[in-house]
């Protein structure tokens, strides 16, 4: 049964779209490493990183995608899932640190010996073994998601309303996680890690396989985004997000639907958080930010909503821009975000990629149009003149 | 020789009779003083007296510097002064006119003792002096000073001075002044009661003279002593109170300032307006320019910037607010996550924009001379920059108010609000409505930019700090309501101060925010939920 629901999730595109991800998973690290750095064909690391950093933003977008594109629900709240995975990760890369540190304390992080901890608060137990860690990227970010979404969706708030306390959620996560008591390391956030599962961080082997990771995990939650939209289920998501009320009356418990959706997006989320924090080799309170958040929107808005592909390229294409734009003329990058966030909503509605598909189906359905007219121009003229009267 | 002693003898008489004639007015301090160089301490105290008694408010300085230890007579002459160090100098000031007699080197003059007896007799001739004083002002401070330190010996100079006074504040002053010292005198018990009484209405100064005296005090007036010193703290636990609730409103008031224009667009048009706090930046900004006008071509209108800044303000942020409206939103109706988007699209541009002509840095914004500075009310203080935002938001609102139900254009957009498609059809322009009411409501935002440029950093990131709270109010006080607006930007203020002395400024502000969060749960619509039909719209 969950090979069906699997293999239904493989339609033309998503086929297509995997294909490409693994070969990317596989094609940039072994140009990374296996070209010598003068060749034509060479990616340099840094190069590496950033497009393993687009990847992770993709996976937030898609997150986010699968409860705004399919569920109606606007969350401007995404951005604290995203942290929330990458402080996990976070965790468990200090607790490699061990006695590396700069005070040399095998338990405690540098920042708690700073601040004169004694020992290690309950809610660090536990990171220092990966399986765990993993587990609460997972588990953190839900459990929040399902408590959040358990309160917010059972007693109706929707709308604009969700996306302000969403908001306001992810806002107070950041002044919480800014303050030092937290234990999370307060305005500094985690940093200076040493090694992964025995590995350098920073070593060249490392990244390529934090890239492929990215890529194949990219890959992973895009045929489970798939497989959730293409079952049954994604059908009565949709009819979530077009008339909440009339799946409401035909029986189906919207609440319930739309909180597994909401979990199932802030789980990717997490997941997305905790490959982008050993690949950046920081994490911090800032990621809490609204205007991420917010920004992880206009990723969405920009590709296109609903689609599924639309997300992945518009988070790549806009960091890829945003990278530009900072490079060479920092001033005027808020300026075409800005001008990028207007824009597509005036004339883009539907993304690039959703402008795309509805042109596309559009030429398809003007051809099919047009083949039956000649079929019938040879029948029976009059049939056609009432089948347009009634088109 | 008789020639001689004839002279002598009218010469001395000539003395006595000038001199008698000078104590008749108030006689010349400045022997007196000059007899300090080779007084002993009984002698001198004497002289404390009676320099005192000359009534003079001119000794006053030079006393004050005989308590410190700073007066010296000069060896040569056995003149004195006060004096103070001008490097490794002294310089000398008479000690009666204050005027400076030159400098010398420290070898040159000796330093007249004092010991505490002496200090005690010069606070209590000093008291007696500025208590007599004919500068309201300084007897006034005499009181107060008394009442800082209250002792025994003060007691006679203040019933002195209280039986001659006649100004109602000054002599109710000095009617504590006199309770306070009475406490460490040997009065009776009875009068001691009576002042215990006074003492209890002195809020916290009274507090300390009380638990001072608390362990010598007769057993006899212990039951009085408790009673008013618990009466003493229960006022203070009220003004604190009090206190908490003004700083509370006043952190309401900036609530209400930076949510009002937001309780227009999002709450009445439900324009979900990211750009908000960018229309409430610009207001500021426009501020900061209006000052920059008036220091370089009439800094004389200085103290009137403010009131010129509120048109301009409005003007400049209300027309940036019609330009959003008629070139983005208008295309968005009916689509408010997509409008959400777009503002915030809006709002970056225009923080850039500031950033890129104002620089990144926070500008200088005046104070106004009314604005500054405080006065105290009862227990608490109570700064005037405070205040007047208080005042100020208020009146922003009922304006508002006045202009949302009174007034034919608030009619309309009442309508136009309510049911558009009726409006039109009844004659009403609604696009030209929907335009003037998003400008309306920047202009606010704008108006709202201009006050809060005076307790705020003037920087493009200004709005972004105000957007979250003005939502959280607009959404916790029920939207399309402005009362709710109102009860809700108080009622957040007053609770994040009563919360911040127990768990700290920010874990308050996030513990309200969470609040809010749930709060939005239990009634989605907010406080003030609107009924029937709109609701659906």
């Amino acid at each position: 049964m969950i090979t069906g629901f699997i293999l239904r999730a493989l339609e033309g595109k998503i086929i297509v779209a995997v294909g490409i991800l693994l070969a990317v998973a596989l094609i940039v690290p072994a140009l990374n490493l296996l070209t010598p750095p003068d060749s034509a064909l060479h990616i340099p690391t840094y190069v590496m990183a950033l497009m393993g950093k687009y990847l992770c933003y993709a996976l937030l977008a898609l997150a986010l995608d699968l409860v705004w594109g399919y569920c109606g629900i606007l969350s401007l709240g995404h951005g604290a899932f995203f942290a929330l995975g990458g402080y996990a990760m976070g965790m468990y890369l200090m607790r490699q640190i061990g006695s590396r540190g700069v005070y040399g304390n095998p338990d405690l992080p540098d920042f708690m010996v700073f601040l004169n901890w004694k020992e290690l608060p309950w809610f660090w137990y536990g990171f220092d073994m990966f399986p765990f860690a993993m587990a609460m990227v997972l588990v953190v970010p839900g459990l929040l998601a399902f408590v959040f979404g358990w309160f917010a969706f059972r007693s109706r708030v929707n709308g604009v309303y969700l996306s302000i306390i969403t908001q306001a959620m992810t806002y107070a996560l950041m002044l919480a996680f800014f303050r030092n008591d937290m234990g999370f390391g307060g305005n500094n956030g985690l940093t200076d890690f040493k090694d992964i599962l025995g590995f350098q961080v920073q070593a060249g082997g490392t990244r390529a396989v934090l890239f492929a990771l990215s890529a194949i995990m990219l890959a992973l939650c895009l045929i489970v985004a798939s497989a959730i939209t293409r079952s049954k289920f994604g059908k009565v998501l949709v009819g979530v997000r077009d008339a909440e009320s009339r799946v409401r009356f035909l029986g189906f418990r919207v609440e319930n639907i739309k909180l597994f959706t909401f979990v199932v997006s802030a789980m990717f989320a997490g997941i997305a958080g905790a490959l982008f924090v050993p690949q950046v080799g920081i994490i911090n309170p800032g990621e809490f930010a609204p205007a991420n958040s917010i920004e992880v929107v206009v990723w969405t808005a920009v590709g296109g909503r609903g689609t599924l592909i639309g997300p992945i390229i518009g988070a790549i294409l806009v960091n890829a821009g945003k990278s530009f734009f900072t490079g060479a003329f920092p001033e005027f990058w808020l300026f075409a975000l800005g001008g990028l966030f207007i824009a597509v909503t005036l004339f883009l509605p539907k993304g690039i990629v959703g402008t795309i598909q509805h042109g596309w189906n559009a030429h398809k359905a003007r051809q099919a149009a047009a083949e039956t007219e000649k079929g019938r121009d040879a029948a029976t003229p009059p049939m056609t003149q009432q089948a347009q009267a009634a088109e | 020789m008789i020639m001689r002693y004839f002279f002598q003898t009218i010469f001395i008489w000539m003395t006595l009779v000038v001199s008698t004639q000078a104590f008749a007015q108030g006689s010349d301090p400045k022997p007196l003083f000059d007899q300090l160089a080779d007084a002993n301490f009984n002698h001198a105290e004497t002289l404390v007296g009676q320099i005192a008694a000359t009534g003079d408010p001119r000794v006053v300085p030079a006393l004050n510097a005989f308590a410190e230890g700073d007066l010296y007579f000069r060896k040569s002459d056995k003149a004195v002064f006060s004096a103070k160090s001008a490097g490794s100098q002294l310089e000398l000031i008479d000690p009666v006119t204050g005027t400076s007699a030159g400098q010398v080197a420290k070898g040159a003059v000796t330093k007249i003792k004092v010991n505490n007896n002496l200090r005690r007799a010069i606070r209590a001739a000093l008291g007696g002096l500025t208590l007599m004083s004919p500068d309201r002002g300084a007897r006034l401070s005499a009181a107060d000073a008394i009442l800082r330190s209250p002792s025994a010996e003060a007691l006679e100079l203040v019933e002195a001075a209280l039986a001659k006074e006649t100004d109602a504040e000054v002599k109710a002053r000095m009617e504590e002044a006199r309770a306070v010292s009475l406490l460490s005198s040997d009065r009776s018990i009875d009068e001691k009661r009576a002042a215990i009484e006074t003492i209890s209405g002195l809020g916290a100064a009274g507090l300390g003279v009380l638990n001072s005296v608390a362990v010598t005090i007769d057993p006899g007036l212990k039951p009085d002593l408790d009673k008013a010193i618990a009466s003493i703290e229960n006022e203070q636990q009220l003004w604190n109170l009090a206190q908490n609730v003004w700083y509370g409103m006043s952190l309401g008031s900036v609530l209400l300032l930076a949510a009002i224009g937001l309780a227009i667009t999002f709450g009445v048009m439900g324009i979900i307006n990211m750009a908000h706090g960018e229309m409430v930046m610009l207001g500021a900004y426009s501020t900061f320019m209006v000052q920059e006008v008036i220091r370089t071509h009439a800094p004389g209108l200085f103290d009137w910037s403010l009131a010129i800044a509120l048109p301009v303000a409005f003007l400049i942020t209300g027309l940036v607010g019609f330009v959003i409206e008629r070139g983005v939103i208008r295309f968005l109706y009916g689509r408010p996550l997509e409008t959400l988007l777009a503002t915030w699209g809006v709002s970056l541009i225009l923080q850039q924009a500031i950033r890129t002509i104002f620089g990144p840095t926070n500008q200088e914004v005046g104070n106004p001379s009314w604005m500054s500075g405080s006065f105290p009310l009862g227990g608490m203080t109570i700064t005037y920059n405070r205040m007047w935002i208080i005042v100020f938001s208020l009146t922003i609102f009922f304006s508002l108010l006045f202009v949302m139900k009174k007034t034919a254009y608030g009619l309309n957009m009442r309508a136009v609000t309510q049911n558009r498609r009726m409006a039109s059809s009844m004659g009403i322009r609604t696009p030209w409505v929907d335009a003037l009411t998003f400008a309306l409501g920047s202009g606010i935002a704008g108006i709202a930019g201009v006050a809060l440029s005076q307790i705020d950093n003037v920087s493009p990131n200004l709005g972004q700090s105000y957007i979250i709270d003005s939502f959280m109010v607009v959404v916790f006080g029920g939207v399309g309501n402005l009362w709710g607006t109102l009860v809700g930007a108080l009622s957040l203020g007053i609770l994040n101060k009563f919360l911040e002395p127990s768990v700290g400024a920010v874990l308050g502000k996030i513990l309200v925010l969470v609040l809010i969060i749930l709060f939005i749960q239990k009634r989605p619509r907010g406080l003030f939920a609107l009924k029937g039909r709109a609701v659906e719209a």
